[in-house]
């Protein structure tokens, strides 16, 4: 194994140990989604006669919402005792940091898409689990986890991270948002796939644009 | 000797303020330098500067052969550093921190081009995967050294103030660099502590390490010290080799 990829594994698996341990972050994302959902359900029901057209906007307000949480969560414990210097100070490039911690984000926002998915095809639409929604959910995820963990890393040196972050990342993050609802509504009503599949490629689009951001912008947020 | 670190003309400014002013200097392995000051000096931002951690606003400086200004983590693998956090996570146990500060060191590993390998030394196991079954030794020896290895399945929370100092020690000698950066390494050690982290340094200078350690205390971790550099308004006033005692720096420092 290359030492940039024990690294990223490095990190990843001190994340996820952290997370084992203490359980702040997919729990507070777990019970935030599923009482958002479940909020959304009796709100929706009461005035919405046909309310499953409006799933995949619930699905994807519940994620993004719940998602905030854990990237707070994820670069704030890097702040205890500096220890994002502890990071920087080890012999690798920055973006090996940035693959890190984004990776973990993913792996904890997909924990909670996990239970967001099953309970919101209980409540709002059987269809809901099928391979192809995973699929946007998962494109999604690693789209949004990667611009949110470059958007944290510039709050979280910030007094009023809790505020920042989700100020900055939810414009970005709206091109990602739509594309997201556009293609699940596809999977949805069961559209030919070529009527939606352009926002797939959005989705894409997103995750390349903003992992090569965060690779080569992570050092200047860090130093700065 | 073989100079480890040299440092040309280091300048840095906050905002519009120097805080260093054409700092230079040269360090040897085998040395164990001691970067004396007043708050405010600069003595931490130095450090810092020193361990790639900040970007000086002028000058040159080289670690092992590397340029450290260009290419900082390549020099990185060179240096350990004990700062006024401990950058222990405080959710792992003390093994669980050092395993992970090992991974990301990738101790076993070779040590990038430039460094002058040491006969023996970890960085000798060349190009090969080091598991985590050949890291556990190393974690071990280093816990051992500071006197942790009892508590090593211990969450870091609960440990007191210098143990978690005696952790942060293990964590910076853990991957056994050329270079070690402390500052104010004896702040929250009682006696014993201090009497076992004072042996360390010396022992790692006799290793053909360099040490260079800040302090404004005058009355402790001086034994072993080779150089006194005095810090005052980012310039380094004044440098003693000899008769490094607590009363010749007191009168260097109230001169400068």
């Amino acid at each position: 194994m290359r030492l940039a990829t024990r690294q990223i594994a490095a990190i990843v698996r001190k994340d996820i140990l952290l997370e084992l341990r203490t359980r702040e972050s997919i729990t507070a994302m777990a019970v935030f989604a599923v009482m958002a959902i479940v909020m959304f359900n009796f709100a929706l029901r009461l005035r919405v006669d046909a309310f499953r057209p409006l799933t995949p906007g619930v699905l994807w307000v519940t994620l993004v919402f719940a998602g905030t949480l854990g990237l707070s969560r994820s670069m704030s414990s890097e702040q205890i005792n500096q220890c994002m210097d502890g990071l920087l100070l080890a012999p690798c490039d920055r973006s090996v940091i940035f693959a890190g911690k984004a990776i973990a984000n993913v792996i904890f926002t997909l924990a909670v898409g996990l239970l967001v998915v099953p309970v919101m095809a209980i409540l709002f639409d059987e269809t809901l689990m099928q391979p192809g929604v995973w699929l946007v959910v998962l494109l999604g995820v690693i789209g949004y986890a990667g611009a949110g963990t470059l958007i944290a890393t510039m709050a979280a040196s910030t007094r009023a991270r809790e505020v920042f972050l989700p100020i900055l990342l939810f414009p970005l993050a709206l091109p990602l948002l739509v594309a997201a609802v556009i293609a699940t509504s596809g999977f949805l009503d069961r559209l030919p796939l070529d009527e939606f599949v352009a926002w797939i490629g959005v989705e894409c689009a997103f995750i390349v644009i903003f992992w090569t951001a965060g690779t080569l912008l992570f050092e200047y947020l860090v130093e700065g | 000797m073989t100079i480890l670190l040299s440092a040309t003309n280091i300048g840095k400014l906050f905002g519009m303020r120097p805080v260093l002013r054409g700092v230079s200097l040269e360090i040897a392995r085998g040395e164990f330098v001691a970067i004396l000051g007043a708050n405010g000096a600069g003595k931490t931002t130095l450090l810092r500067i020193l361990a790639t951690l900040a970007r000086p606003s002028g000058g040159a400086l080289t670690i092992g052969a590397v340029d450290a200004l260009a290419h900082p983590d390549r020099a990185r693998a060179f240096i350990g550093l004990v700062s006024h956090q401990s950058l222990i996570y405080p959710d792992l146990t003390a093994r669980e921190n050092l395993e992970f500060y090992g991974r990301m060191y990738g101790v076993g590993k070779q040590r990038p081009e430039g460094a002058d390998q040491e006969p023996g030394s970890r960085g000798e196991r060349v190009g090969r995967r080091v598991t985590d079954d050949e890291l556990q030794p190393l974690v071990e020896d280093a816990l051992r050294r500071v006197g942790l290895w009892n508590r090593r399945d211990d969450l870091a929370r609960t440990f007191s103030r210098g143990m978690i100092q005696r952790l942060t020690i293990a964590r910076a000698i853990l991957h056994d660099p050329l270079l070690l950066l402390l500052d104010e390494p004896f702040t929250g050690l009682d006696q014993a502590a201090a009497a076992n982290l004072s042996a360390l340094l010396c022992e790692m200078a006799v290793r053909n390490r360099a040490v260079v350690m800040t302090t404004h205390e005058l009355g402790r971790g001086l034994d072993g010290v080779t150089r006194a550099l005095i810090l005052k308004g980012g310039q380094i006033t004044h440098e003693l080799r000899d008769d490094i005692t607590a009363g010749a720096l007191i009168a260097l420092m109230t001169e400068a």
